[in-house]
């Protein structure tokens, strides 16, 4: 399976089609675990961390999940193609930062990913469409039980599974699901969310993880602590949480829409014009306004097929998804203008924002698709 | 002067706080400290928790060993990456770490997944020590009969 293989299929996880997915993009769980008898990857040395490797691909390569498997080590991806699958959420930035004696596992859906010598051995990740962390984990654990069969992994009765960061030991797992919160954002509500959810141990991070900003009103949610509690009960409560951010987001939705609907209606409007009109955009700017137009199609003021081409926007406007048909790398307004390019040619089709015929006041009759 | 968390944005929030009678200071930019929940002087100990500054002084305070003596990591490696050199590392700082530990997450036992390999060893290791405690208690109640038994009993493990 080769890699151009993987990067022009989209993935499963980014059809959009899973429960709430409206609102919550993907679910996603990592499990890390290391071997017992070798240091962690960052304190081992390279010929060390070069037989960890190798007693660990191959067992990976033997899971049936992985029969379609694309692996390759680390030093064989360009700079680029590491960067598509940072955008894909398939490997993380630290990841994409190794060379020699790392690599990558994942299958052709692209819903299973298995990262060899991260910061840990193994960090393994399942990842699919809307609010399914249950069945996500359901997917990783059993992927686990597999190789823990052939694998000795680092585990203390006491404190679980060991990790290189003491922020991990126990589980090992970081149970995350990424949610769309333009209304929560917009309202100026998004604040006392993020309070709200960081009080009860769960973390709120951007886009990309940790210190990232929150591009395009996504955030993800996370477990913060893995010790002292069972998976399931992490996930369930995570789950409660996710369900509940997803009906205050449509509450300020419908608020939005009775007591400020210009608001919400420049907004997408706004989005909509600039998008179809504009001849250079940066990337954040793209996030932001096809931030709105998922709003605007999710409130029914686009039509239900406009969906899927603004949602393979959220990904193919990123940079390296970007520059990965072309032959050399761009410069930033080289990639500007292509970006800008390719929104327009995918709008040109789109009607106007249709705000019924009695001006924005109507806008809330157009909330079917809820 | 740079952020201490990320090494890379102009630091803008500083921070001085005096624990046990030593100064401890930490230079953030505005997107780390935010990150870290530093809003007040309160927060402070979750961001020194979050940059792994004042875990390696908890360390220090609770434990007495240097280094592990199976990956020679040492406790100022820990202060300067946060990270622990492998397993074993567990085991040589636990004094420091139990602290750290309690802090960072919500119980200090893990309750969760056991691998079915631990699972078999740690349930052996129970039985072991049962078996060893009753036999004890055989000898010192002179019951050698039983005591014979449980011996025989320890040889097969």
């Amino acid at each position: 399976m080769a890699l151009h293989n993987i990067l022009t299929s989209t993935g499963d996880w980014l059809g959009g089609d899973g429960p709430h997915h409206q609102i919550v993009v993907s679910s996603r769980v990592r499990l890390a675990r290391n071997l017992g008898n070798f240091p962690f990857p960052g304190w081992a040395k390279k010929n060390e961390r070069l037989q960890i490797l190798e007693a660990i691909k191959p067992q990976v390569e033997l899971l049936p999940e992985m029969s379609d498997a694309f692996s390759v080590y680390s030093q064989d991806l360009s700079a680029l193609e590491k960067q598509v699958l940072v955008e894909r959420h398939l490997i993380s930035r630290e990841h994409a930062a190794k060379g020699l004696g790392s690599a990558v596992v994942m299958n052709r859906r692209q819903t299973l990913s298995i990262m060899i010598n991260e910061e840990d051995h193994l960090r393994m990740q399942a990842i699919r469409s809307g609010l399914q962390l249950k069945s996500v984990f359901k997917m990783i654990d059993k992927l686990d039980s597999l190789l823990e069969e052939r694998l000795d992994f680092a585990f203390s009765p006491q404190l679980g599974y060991l990790t290189a960061c003491p922020t991990n030991v126990g589980t090992g797992m970081r149970a995350s699901a990424m949610v769309h919160l333009p209304a929560l954002v917009l309202s100026e509500q998004i604040n006392q969310v993020i309070q709200a959810v960081n009080k009860i141990g769960l973390a709120v991070r951007g886009l990309y993880g940790e210190g990232t900003e929150a591009l395009g009103n996504l955030f993800q949610v996370s477990n913060q602590t893995t010790l002292g509690e069972k998976e399931e009960d992490i996930i369930a409560r995570l789950h409660k949480v996710i369900e509940q951010i997803i009906e205050h987001e449509q509450n300020a939705r419908q608020m939005l829409l009775q007591k400020r609907p210009n608001t919400l209606l420049d907004n997408i409007g706004r989005g909509y014009g600039i998008l179809q009109h504009a001849y250079s955009m940066n990337s954040k700017e793209a996030l932001n306004l096809l931030s709105f137009m998922k709003l605007g199609i999710d409130l029914g003021f686009f039509p239900e097929p406009c969906r899927q081409p603004v949602d393979e926007l959220f990904m193919e406007t990123q940079p390296a998804h970007l520059q990965k048909g072309t032959s050399q790398k761009l410069a930033a307004d080289e990639r500007d203008s292509l970006r800008a390019e390719i929104i327009r040619s995918k709008l040109a089709a789109f009607p106007k924002p249709s705000v019924g015929s009695g001006g924005p006041g109507n806008g809330a009759s157009h909330s079917s698709a809820n | 002067m740079n952020c201490d968390a990320c090494k890379a944005s102009q630091a803008t929030v500083f921070l001085t706080q005096i624990v046990d009678g030593k100064m401890q200071k930490v230079n953030l930019c505005e997107a780390c400290s935010k990150e870290k929940g530093v809003t007040d002087p309160t927060g402070f100990a979750l961001a020194d928790l979050l940059l792994g500054l004042g875990a390696a002084q908890e360390m220090e305070r609770g434990g007495t060993v240097q280094k592990c003596p199976t990956c020679g990591f040492s406790q100022a490696d820990f202060k300067k990456t946060g990270r622990l050199g492998c397993g074993a590392c567990y085991q040589t700082f636990s004094e420091g770490l139990a602290t750290l530990l309690k802090g960072m997450h919500k119980g200090t036992e893990h309750i969760g997944k056991i691998p079915a390999r631990a699972l078999q060893s740690i349930q052996r290791d129970s039985q072991v020590r049962t078996l060893q405690r009753d036999l004890r208690k055989a000898v010192a109640a002179e019951d050698y009969e039983s005591a014979a038994r449980l011996r025989d009993q320890l040889k097969q493990f």
